[in-house]
């Protein structure tokens, strides 16, 4: 008798509880750890790959102990940290230094949880404007790049020799699709890239959009048509593999190093990689559709500092920030990392003393242009949404180039109402 | 012995009243104590760190996501606090949203063709290994393998053998003549590529519970039916299935709930992609609060609730079947 009593209770509670715990699958969350004791700052940052005792590590240790204290490090993944970011704010044990992706800036910058660098008493004079763009929302500029890359196409020596292309002929997209005929009709592949659907495959694709003279606040123009039927037509022709599709930058860079393919589109941070690839490499800037350079997304981070309840914590926080951001201190961390221009004049040029043959990257990153710049800010994450889907039904034929880019600019309209 | 007021007795310190407290008699012994005396807060006491448990890690997160659904939260609001009410406007647009109709679509495909293959192949695993033979042990552990690897591993396997141009699957499909199947990059083959891993993952834990279910049934019945001249295929409708079914009802429907909720798997192979083709609902969820740099939490959380609606008529649709059984 108590038993039927009890099951009888026990099993909707049971089938509740099953349903709840996919609420609690939802409600997904992640503590902070923020503002400590006044002797303890702490820092997050995207590279996990650095770990506790790497060059980097001590590099952030060092410029604790130059400000007097110590620096509690945490690293995660560039999407988890902006939403660690907005979870810690919520909960208001923001950390007092965070190094963040540039199209994130604006997005946080707008929930009022970061403090402006005038607040900070921090000199931003000399940072490149098109670099600091992504940080100024409203006139005011929360946070400073630590350093830019950006993206370039890396061919492969070997590849184009066989099949008799001259890197330097290639000086627009026609010129670009015709190169990559005779390097498949010599049986190599042709071109890859990351049309992955996630901020990676925008990233990618703004070359070729922007280098059609499109703009991001009209997806649908004939510009912006031209470019995606670029991209198509080269996955048509066999030029490009199906797999692009779901290739992120790294598994695209992977593809390259297996000396299959002609060329590849990626970013400053392989630079090393290249050098040590089982072939000769080299670099051309993407090419704008009817000659010249197209401008190419800027990458990289920047130093940030979240508002903090105990203002006495800002005079450390900016000595902190200064340490990272001095000529020097770019230079450092653009060997450090070895991928990172710095984003200043003195900056840059000191590293191309040190390192002369980063010189087709400064001059990319010069030319480089911020995604979240023209005044798009928090509308930015909406319209690349759409434009990488818009990238994903065109390439998998699900759309044409025109229809997929109509139904983005309607869906993108829509989202930003 | 009488029972008036099963309901009242359904409390949670019902089983120290006693069966009959509605009825006052000479067994005051067993009478139900006032309010108030140690006895009650003894069990109250007991009875607290599992309903603050309770509280904490269910209903506070079940409370907070319905929260989340009826109000505007933009990622200025979410951190500020200060949410504008909204009502039922973001499950409106979720529901005339055009990616709707296909994640509800896909969300069936995948649940329902994922857990019928599972079954099917986990029930019939299960009965061959029934009969103990040599290495049937090592054998069965091996089965086991899908559910010990870590999900990130296995999807990204799933997702390096289905690749376009240098998988593996397709490799041994040229090798037979015939022509390369984009898998994870067509629209068209999307889904089916991420229901093939599911089913895989889903293997083992079928297997399990059904093999364990088999083994509650009876060896002498079996030998009764085979003296009986009952051939294999009649044990097996005749005896396995009517047998098993409270096993099968219960594994079907954690199956379901799993299944429901599945991210991770369809997150790795294609995020959902390309497009929408393999959006299901549990996705969906995820690419609005997390999958883009501006977190959507309000539509998130009403997608994440009208899974659990769907989990929940599942779940009571099982209890009305159980009864049913019961009964008869």
């Amino acid at each position: 008798m108590n038993n039927t009593r009890l099951t009888r209770l026990a099993r909707p509670l049971a089938a509740g509880l099953a349903a709840v715990s996919l609420a609690a699958a939802a409600a997904c969350s992640s503590g902070g750890d923020g503002g400590g004791d006044s002797d303890t700052y702490t820092w997050w940052d995207p590279y996990p790959q650095h770990e506790d005792g790497s060059a980097w590590a001590e590099r952030v240790d060092a410029c604790g102990e130059e400000a007097g204290v110590t620096i509690e490090r945490t690293a995660s993944d560039t999407t988890d940290l902006t939403n660690r970011a907005l979870l810690s704010a919520q909960e208001g044990t923001s950390p007092d230094i965070i190094l963040l992706d540039n199209p994130a800036v604006s997005t946080l910058a707008e929930t009022e949880m970061l403090t402006s660098v005038d607040e900070l008493g921090l000199d931003v004079s000399g940072v490149d404007e098109n670099l600091l763009a992504a940080g100024v929302v409203d006139d005011q500029t929360y946070g400073i790049p630590v350093g830019a890359n950006t993206l370039a196409i890396y061919y492969n020596a070997e590849i184009l020799d066989a099949a008799g292309v001259d890197p330097a002929s290639i000086t627009d997209w026609e010129s670009l699709t015709a190169a990559l005929g005779q390097v498949t009709g010599n049986g190599d592949s042709g071109i890859t890239y990351a049309a992955i659907g996630t901020e990676e495959g925008s990233f990618q694709f703004l070359p070729w959009f922007w280098g059609a003279g499109a703009d991001l606040t009209q997806l649908d123009s004939p510009e912006a048509e031209a470019a995606l039927e670029l991209w198509t037509g080269w996955l048509q022709d066999g030029y490009a593999p199906d797999s692009v599709l779901t290739n992120s930058q790294n598994t695209t860079w992977e593809e390259f190093l297996t000396g299959e393919f002609g060329f590849a589109v990626n970013g400053t941070w392989q630079v090393n990689s290249a050098a040590e690839a089982g072939f000769e490499t080299g670099v051309i800037q993407i090419p704008a559709r009817n000659g010249g350079i197209a401008p190419a997304p800027t990458g990289g981070e920047f130093i940030v500092a979240p508002a903090q309840a105990d203002t006495d914590r800002y005079e450390v926080t900016r000595q902190i920030v200064e340490c990272m951001t001095t000529p020097e201190g770019f230079v450092e961390t653009a060997t450090t990392f070895a991928y990172y221009i710095p984003p200043t004049a003195d900056g840059q040029e000191a590293l191309l003393e040190a390192e002369p043959e980063l010189e087709p990257w400064v001059a990319a990153v010069r030319e480089a242009k911020g995604r979240t710049s023209d005044n798009l800010g928090t509308d930015y994450p909406v319209i690349s949404e759409q434009l990488w889907t818009a990238v994903q039904n065109a390439l998998s034929g699900s759309a044409t180039p025109s229809e997929a880019l109509e139904q983005a600019q309607a869906d993108a309209e829509s989202a930003m109402e | 012995m009488t029972t008036t007021s099963v309901d009242a007795t359904g409390r949670v310190s019902g089983g120290a009243a006693g069966p009959s407290p509605a009825a006052p008699g000479p067994d005051r012994r067993r009478r139900r104590k006032p309010p108030g005396t140690p006895q009650t807060w003894t069990a109250i006491g007991f009875a607290a760190p599992l309903l603050a448990y309770l509280a904490v890690f269910y209903a506070y997160p079940l409370w907070r996501n319905i929260e989340l659904s009826v109000h505007d939260y933009t990622v200025r609001a979410f951190v500020l606090g200060n949410p504008e009410f909204s009502g039922f406007e973001k499950y409106a647009e979720v529901f005339a949203s055009d990616s709707f109709g296909t994640a509800l679509l896909n969300t069936a495909l995948f649940t329902v063709v994922s857990i019928a293959f599972q079954y099917a192949i986990g029930l019939a695993l299960a009965v061959f290994f029934r009969a103990n033979f040599r290495l049937s042990g090592v054998l069965r552990a091996l089965f086991l393998v899908p559910w010990l690897l870590p999900l990130i591993v296995s999807a990204s396997t799933w997702a390096w053998m289905l690749n376009s141009e240098n998988g593996i699957v397709n490799s041994v499909i040229e090798a037979f003549g015939g022509e390369q199947i984009n898998w994870l990059t067509s629209p068209d083959t999307a889904l089916t590529s991420v229901i093939i891993a599911n089913i895989w993952l889903g293997i083992p834990f079928n297997l399990v519970i059904l093999y364990s279910g088999l083994q509650q049934i009876p060896s002498e019945m079996y030998e009764a039916a085979s003296l009986d001249g009952a051939s294999a295929r009649q044990q097996f409708w005749r005896i396995t299935v009517p047998l098993l079914r409270p096993v099968s009802a219960i594994t079907l429907l954690l199956g379901f709930i799993y299944t429901l909720k599945v991210v991770d798997v369809v997150w790795i192979m294609t995020t959902g992609g390309p497009g929408d083709s393999s959006l299901t609902l549990a996705v969906w969820s995820y690419r609005e609060a997390f999958g883009t740099g501006q977190p959507d939490f309000s539509p998130a959380a009403a997608i994440g609730n009208l899974l659990i609606v769907i989990a929940l008529v599942f779940g009571f649709l099982h209890l009305r079947m159980q009864r049913g059984w019961e009964k008869s």
